[in-house]
């Protein structure tokens, strides 16, 4: 208690500690931008509150194109996205699960009308330039979309006869329905790139021979990890490659599988072809995976579906050789191990020295990563690569040694997600854009941002400041008999209209920013009193560590940052701690004199021809 | 004045008390008094002072009159008792009510207009019985349920917010309560709750009649240049005598200081009333002084704050009337009538 009341001490004299924290800078994007954490988690930066509220309105349509513009395949997206957004989302901090963002994103989707003349068209007039796209994946197809309406002439290269990269030949049907595929991608053909599908491109040095401007390099991490352990040679035809197995499925050359499978591996790769193998005539289907099931790198909602189907995931397990009798596999044999730390918390796997385990199978499935693979780029041509492999790239501009080519999705820096790789096609597609316009591509455009004042009359906002209490729901599935009975029969249902306005509810709006005037600010207490979650304290200023813990409640959440209004007549400053801030709007409802405001922030990253 | 309910999350780390509440568990409804209003910072520091003493809600009555300030009680301690009574009449129910159940705490709110107007004889009476209670006065100097006309507390020469002079004297609530008695007497701003919640918490714990003063911005009728009602002229004027921090019985006294700078009060559950003096000659145990400087200071135009008064061994009115320990709503017809050879023996001795 005397802590409070040395302040007021302190106040009474009008002493500001003039050591404190310097007033936030609401002006600089980044801040507010930070604010809406499932944007800012967000590679693409999709504005997510802006599209959800489209979504509680029932204007699907316009919560597409919110996504379409951001993030290029809605549908897509909203079925398979990594969806980094949900773990940002405060509402896991303030409640306890986040919203179920990315099946929203599917809401729109499912549920919007005919987009196609809300679409840009082909541009009326070309630029002259032309552009090579290698790999027609998400990354390409982004930088295809970002491009064409500019007027350049893109030529989109895939060694498979239809577009979609990854999308197409690694995402199992059951995930994600191949008119989903063909509508998004569809979009963005209909720009009219030129099209060189099932033409693999051999060299490089030949294709920048052909006179393109600029190339941008999409393809991926195709090359599946081996594993080199005896046995392996063996057993070859029993032994396959996790995402060439998938491929081969969805091209329909693969159609059965063998009764006892093994998948070897933990991510999201895994989790589809043990489900794939199921459904292909798996009865045993297993996933060995070394580390601790709780290190697996698959998303926690694939490992939930892969348990609902029956597979059963042992961790923990190091393969050691596939065991073998004429030319024939019998199973896997596997050391027992555990996972240990040293002091540094540097994980090591150690045998636990218990028996080694036999798994008998008839096919092994090995899906323990994947690396992207340049055999037709020539080493003498100006673009470097790492020791591992890689390209050398700027991390900022997507422009590798050599100045006319760029790379982007998986193939820039290693294997990520789809979102990722629209990210880096947006910024590719700002690059070639710059470049080719004779500008620094290290000169990055700004995003556009708008602050806008919600406030409708005395109590009423132009948002939905009600905050609801519900829980996540779940989207539903397909009964198990059905999903298992057929490779394209999609799984997840998708939320109903209703369930999808209930889940919608749960966003916070943490795009509405609480904005506060200090000149207009009569320290009256009210937006104090009121705050359901105690984020305001007016309090002597002080340095940030000290300060955060002398607050109405400790700010002890390091990630979520203070915002600091510079003194008031008291001598006191306004702390607000942004942490489980609810948007509620209550602050602004209560001042007298309108010092808080709720102001909708929107923030959309630059895209490729701003100028 | 908001429509929504304050949403029920609250935040992950907020602290418990020794019951293991938080302070939300102490809110009442959503208040519907105007934006700002400064007496929603006084529900806000009664809460924070049950809070901090772990009273359980239920063992609180809250009594009122009518009024701004009188609306107050629903909008704090959802689940203790409360009485709404009829204008200025809140000190006789508060009594009655604890005459007959001694066990419960009592909370009386009031308003310049309940108290100093209508129920100035009714405030009198009840503080000059020492009445064991808390009589908070949420003191705007207007009417504001009427649009704003001057009340009895309104100082004389302050200027209405439509520019009338008010001609009358006024009725200072403190000065008054000194006078007739009161055992526990403070001033308090609902700008400052540094000061305002350890004074309630002071209050609560105090045997015998407590009674506050809290000036209270009306921000709608009274918060502009010429009022001495207002934020910036009680926070220009303000003479903080003291300031209090209230030690339970069971809590170790850790702080030190020179001294002469603090005075300790025991309370009579051994509670300490420990005072840091911020004007080195304010004896607060000296009745006759306390109004001396109030008198000086206001002629200055000062508003003296802080923990003016305060009795060491208070008594209260159930120690002036010798009633027993057990609340009288808890004994049975037996022994609230114990029958007509009793009542033989009592006419007896009066013969």
């Amino acid at each position: 208690m005397s802590e409070i009341g040395e302040l007021r001490v302190a106040d009474r004299n009008h002493q500001a500690a003039v050591t404190g924290m310097p007033p936030t800078d609401i002006e600089d994007p980044r801040y507010f931008h930070k604010v809406v954490d499932c944007q800012w988690a967000c590679p693409a930066h999709t504005p997510v509150p802006e599209y959800i509220r489209l979504i509680a309105a029932g204007r699907y349509a316009d919560a597409y194109m919110v996504n379409w513009w951001s993030n290029v395949f809605p549908g897509i997206l909203g079925r398979t996205c990594d969806r980094p957004c949900e773990p940002a989302c405060r509402r896991a901090r303030v409640e306890r699960e986040p919203v179920a963002i990315c099946r929203l994103k599917r809401v729109a989707a499912d549920y919007k009308d005919d987009i196609r003349d809300r679409l840009p068209r082909p541009a009326a007039v070309k630029n002259g330039f032309r552009v090579a796209l290698v790999g027609a994946g998400p990354a390409s197809l982004t930088v295809a979309r970002d491009l064409l309406p500019l007027g350049y002439h893109c030529v989109l290269f895939d060694q498979d006869r239809r577009a979609g990269g990854m999308i197409r030949t690694q995402i199992p049907r059951f995930r994600l329905p191949e008119e989903v595929i063909d509508e998004e991608v569809g979009y963005i053909l209909g720009l009219e790139p030129e099209l060189r599908l099932g033409e693999r491109v051999e060299s490089l040095k030949a294709l920048l021979d052909q006179g393109f401007d600029a190339v941008f390099v999409g393809t991926g991490a195709p090359k599946g990890r081996d594993l080199d352990v005896p046995g392996r040679r063996e057993a070859a035809a029993h032994v396959h490659i996790g995402i060439e197995w998938l491929a081969s499925v969805s091209f329909g050359h693969v159609k059965r599988i063998a009764e006892r499978v093994v998948v070897l591996g933990g991510g999201n790769t895994a989790m589809d072809c043990c489900r794939t193998a199921r459904r292909l005539g798996g009865k045993e289907v297993t996933v060995a995976v070394r580390s601790a099931f709780a290190e697996m790198k698959a998303s926690p909602w694939e490992i939930e579906d892969a348990l609902a189907e029956d597979i059963p995931i042992l961790d923990h397990l190091v393969p050691l050789e596939f065991l073998h009798e004429n030319g024939k596999l019998t199973g896997v044999r596997f050391r027992k191990v555990r996972t240990e730390r040293d002091a540094l918390g540097r994980r090591s796997l150690v045998p636990t020295g218990e028996p080694d385990l036999v798994i008998p199978c008839d096919v092994v499935l090995v899906a323990i990563g994947q690396e992207p693979a340049f055999p037709w780029i020539e080493r003498d041509i100006g673009v470097a690569f790492d020791r591992h492999g890689l390209p050398v790239v700027d991390p900022l501009t997507f422009r590798s040694t050599h100045p006319k080519v760029f790379f982007g999705g998986d193939a820039a820096f290693g294997p990520k997600n789809v979102i990722t790789a629209v990210a880096h096609g947006h910024e590719a597609a700002i690059s070639i854009d710059l470049v080719l316009r004779g500008r620094d591509p290290r000169d990055r455009p700004p995003p556009s941002t708008r602050l806008t004042s919600q406030k409708m009359g005395l109590h009423e906002w132009a948002y939905d400041n009600e905050v609801s209490l519900e829980a996540r729901r779940r989207v539903p599935h397909l009964p198990r008999s059905r999903a298992l009975a057929s490779l394209e029969a999609e799984v997840e249902l998708g939320f109903d209209p209703e369930q999808a306005w209930h889940e919608a509810e749960r966003c916070l709006n943490c795009d509405v920013q609480t904005v506060f005037t200090r000149s207009l600010c009569i320290e009256c207490d009210a937006c104090v009193d009121i705050c359901p979650m105690d984020c305001i304290t007016f309090t002597v200023n002080g340095p940030e560590a000290e300060l955060r813990g002398r607050l109405k409640a400790p700010a002890r959440n390091l990630d979520q940052p203070l915002y600091v209004s510079a003194p008031l007549p008291t001598g006191r400053v306004m702390v607000k701690d942004e942490d489980v801030c609810l948007h509620c709007g209550l602050c602004a409802e209560r001042c007298p004199t309108g010092a808080w405001d709720m102001q909708k922030f929107l923030l959309e990253t630059a895209r490729a021809g701003c100028r | 004045m908001t429509y929504l309910p304050k949403p029920k999350l609250h935040h992950p780390g907020l602290p418990k008390n020794a019951l293991g509440l938080t302070h939300r568990d102490y809110e009442g409804a959503i208040s519907t008094l105007c934006a700002g209003c400064g007496h929603d910072s006084i529900s806000a520091a009664i809460i924070q002072a049950c809070f901090e003493l772990d009273i359980e809600p239920h063992r609180i009555a809250k009594l009122s009159g009518i009024g701004c300030s009188s609306k107050t009680p629903t909008y704090f301690l959802g689940t203790a008792h409360g009485f709404n009574s009829v204008h200025g009449r809140m000190p006789s129910v508060l009594t009655g009510a604890n005459l007959a159940n001694r066990d419960l705490i009592y909370l009386g709110v009031s308003g310049d207009g309940d108290s100093a107007s209508i129920g100035l004889g009714q405030f009198a009476h009840c503080i000059r019985r020492g009445v064991d209670m808390v009589y908070i006065v949420e003191n705007n100097g207007v009417y504001g349920l009427t649009k704003g006309q001057f009340s009895a507390t309104a100082d004389k020469g302050t200027k209405s917010k439509k520019g009338v002079v008010n001609p009358d004297s006024p009725i200072d609530l403190v000065a008054l309560a000194l006078l007739l008695g009161a055992t526990y007497v403070g001033r308090g701003f609902s700008g400052d709750k540094a000061q305002l919640v350890p004074l309630i918490k002071g209050a609560l714990r105090h045997k015998g009649a407590a009674f506050l003063d809290v000036i209270s911005p009306c921000v709608t009728f009274n918060n502009h240049k010429g009022s001495t009602k207002s934020f910036d002229f009680v926070r220009e004027h303000n003479d903080a005598v003291n300031r209090l921090d209230v030690i339970l019985p069971q809590k170790p006294i850790t702080a030190d200081y020179e001294p002469g700078e603090v005075v300790e009060v025991p309370q009579h559950d051994g509670t300490i009333l420990r005072l840091l003096k911020l004007d080195a000659d304010y004896d607060p145990t000296d009745r006759v002084a306390a109004m001396d400087y109030l008198f000086e200071h206001r002629a200055r135009g000062e508003i003296v704050t802080g923990l003016l008064y305060v009795e060491p061994h208070s008594t209260d009115l159930h120690d002036e009337l010798g009633t027993v320990a057990t609340p009288l709503n808890r004994l049975a017809e037996a022994e609230l009538c114990p029958g007509s050879a009793a009542l033989s023996k009592i006419n007896a001795a009066h013969r």
